[in-house]
């Protein structure tokens, strides 16, 4: 696989960045430590490049009716300026990527506007997928992964830390946002001032916003948040935190708790396919047959949250153990910073997944002692 | 880049030795090309005082936010003594590999392979 960069890898670099291979991608894992990145967003704020998630453009006088059939929640519904987390699944009903879809307001021609934004690893399945299945609608599909770069500023002092690039007369476009929303705002950075697309959407489980940029600005509006995190409040963090972040708000990766394989019900995400939205949905039979089933609520296996009762943490694909049987797996585990304790997301057997029901994770051989609990580990105090 | 400490022997595994004047035993850590490897250490799990450990062998774990490491004996013995200190706050390993966060001592019977410090830096991209 060749490796990709984003616009900020040297940025990264002169942060003193350690590197991982990420869907593809050269990423910041962590400039210092992982821990002290993690408390910062819970805290203060952190700073994040997520150029290496994908941005595919749909629009036409069928973009709505297109995205319904597409994907799996009802999009046309969405209000303009609002944002959806979705699936994109094949006819099987197996998921192919989660991803947020942005409703952006229609031109002046009424060609409705709406940005999709898959997963690294799957940006270019996802903008083939729906490429292909548009087919017969009048839609043009556009990806702009390439040329467009991503920036996150996430955690409680976001808004505050956002204001600072924002001209006085428009900060009641940032204040008056709403979670999963999003506004063309001026941001100045660089000298200049320029219309960026900001949303307030995150995977931290704190309040935070998201910032499209095309490439040739990345790196000008990074230095400018950067100058900012010079005075302590916003920190740069990397995909380590990231991971433990989203862990604790209980958030899926895919990869880890969603696959092709996997099962939307199953995963939790139940809610967000929309079974009864009018007209066929690429996975629809499939999916009513599923849900018909009873999968993930009274058949197979059903993704849970465990709490460690030791200290020791429980890792991706370890089996989770009932009285000595294996009963499930875990996808995703760690020490929680925030909780001080262990935890992990598992696919466990559905009999066993009421909150309270006593577990093991087998750590190499040795049963370790987990409880399932409700998820979010860890919610935010609002 | 990451410190290695010039007056210290190393393991392939990354576990450092120091030797006590005038005595059999030597004192045991991991270098800071590991611990930077490993990210911030949040449980460490050391061999108890009195057992015996053998050059080579695993004998404990040192877990991190993202993974799980064996630690190995570098060198044969009876253990003679653990740092307690990092039992409770293993970020003492990430802090100060070759101080405080020292991991245990054992009275050695016999050595395994051990490099100088100028070895262990060339062979893994360490900093004397």
């Amino acid at each position: 696989m060749t490796e990709n960069y984003t616009a900020l890898y040297e940025e990264h670099k002169k942060l003193g960045a350690s590197f991982t291979d990420f869907g593809g991608w050269q990423m910041p894992l962590k400039y210092s430590s992982e821990l002290a990145e993690h408390h910062a967003v819970r805290k203060s704020a952190g700073l994040f490049d997520l150029s290496h998630m994908g941005e595919v453009w749909v629009t036409g006088p069928d973009a709505a009716a297109f995205l319904d059939y597409a994907l799996v929640g009802k999009i046309s519904a969405m209000a303009v300026g609002k944002a959806k987390y979705s699936l994109i699944c094949n006819g099987d009903g197996g998921i192919i990527d989660d991803l947020i879809t942005y409703r952006r307001p229609a031109t002046a021609d009424n060609t409705d506007k709406f940005l999709v934004v898959p997963n690294a690893g799957n940006a270019k399945v996802v903008a083939a997928e729906l490429a292909e299945r548009a087919a017969n609608f009048d839609v043009t599909v556009t990806d702009v992964s390439a040329e467009t770069s991503l920036i996150a500023v996430q955690g409680p002092k976001a808004q505050e830390i956002l204001l600072r690039l924002v001209p006085a007369a428009q900060h009641a476009l940032v204040t008056e946002l709403k979670y999963y929303a999003a506004v063309e705002v001026p941001l100045m950075f660089g000298g200049t001032s320029q219309d960026l697309l900001l949303a307030r959407t995150g995977y931290t489980g704190e309040d935070g916003f998201e910032i499209f940029v095309a490439n040739d600005g990345a790196a000008a509006l990074w230095q400018a948040l950067v100058a900012i995190a010079e005075d302590g409040e916003l920190t740069p963090a990397g995909l380590a935190s990231r991971d433990s972040l989203r862990l604790e708000a209980g958030m899926p990766l895919y990869g880890n708790e969603l696959s092709l394989q996997g099962d939307p019900f199953a995963a939790g995400l139940g809610p967000v396919v929309a079974l009864s939205k009018e007209g066929d949905f690429v996975g629809k039979a499939a999916l009513a047959a599923r849900k018909e089933a009873g999968a993930g609520a009274t058949t197979g296996r059903k993704l849970v949250g465990l709490k460690g009762l030791g200290r020791r943490a429980g890792r991706g694909h370890y089996p989770v153990l009932k009285d000595g049987h294996v009963v499930g797996e875990v996808t995703s585990g760690q020490p929680s910073p925030t909780l001080g304790y262990p935890v992990a997301l598992a696919y466990v057997d559905v009999e066993f997944t009421e909150p309270g029901t006593a577990l093991d994770i087998d750590l190499r051989g040795k049963a370790e002692p987990f409880e399932v609990v409700a998820l979010p580990f860890y919610k935010r105090q609002k | 880049m990451a410190k290695v400490a010039p007056e210290l022997q190393y393991s392939d595994e990354h576990e450092w030795v120091a030797r006590d004047a005038g005595s059999n035993v030597v004192s045991i850590g991991i270098s800071a090309v590991a611990t930077d490897a490993l990210g911030d250490i949040v449980y460490v799990d050391l061999p108890e005082v009195g057992s015996a450990v053998t050059a080579g062998e695993t004998c404990g774990e040192v877990e991190s936010t993202k993974s799980v490491s064996d630690l190995y004996a570098p060198v044969t013995g009876e253990v003679t003594e653990i740092n307690d200190a990092v039992v409770s706050d293993p970020a003492l390993i990430n802090s100060d590999p070759y101080g405080a966060g020292w991991l245990f001592k054992v009275a050695a019977e016999s050595e395994g392979p051990l490099l100088s410090a100028q070895e262990y830096a060339s062979k893994n991209g360490g900093e004397l």
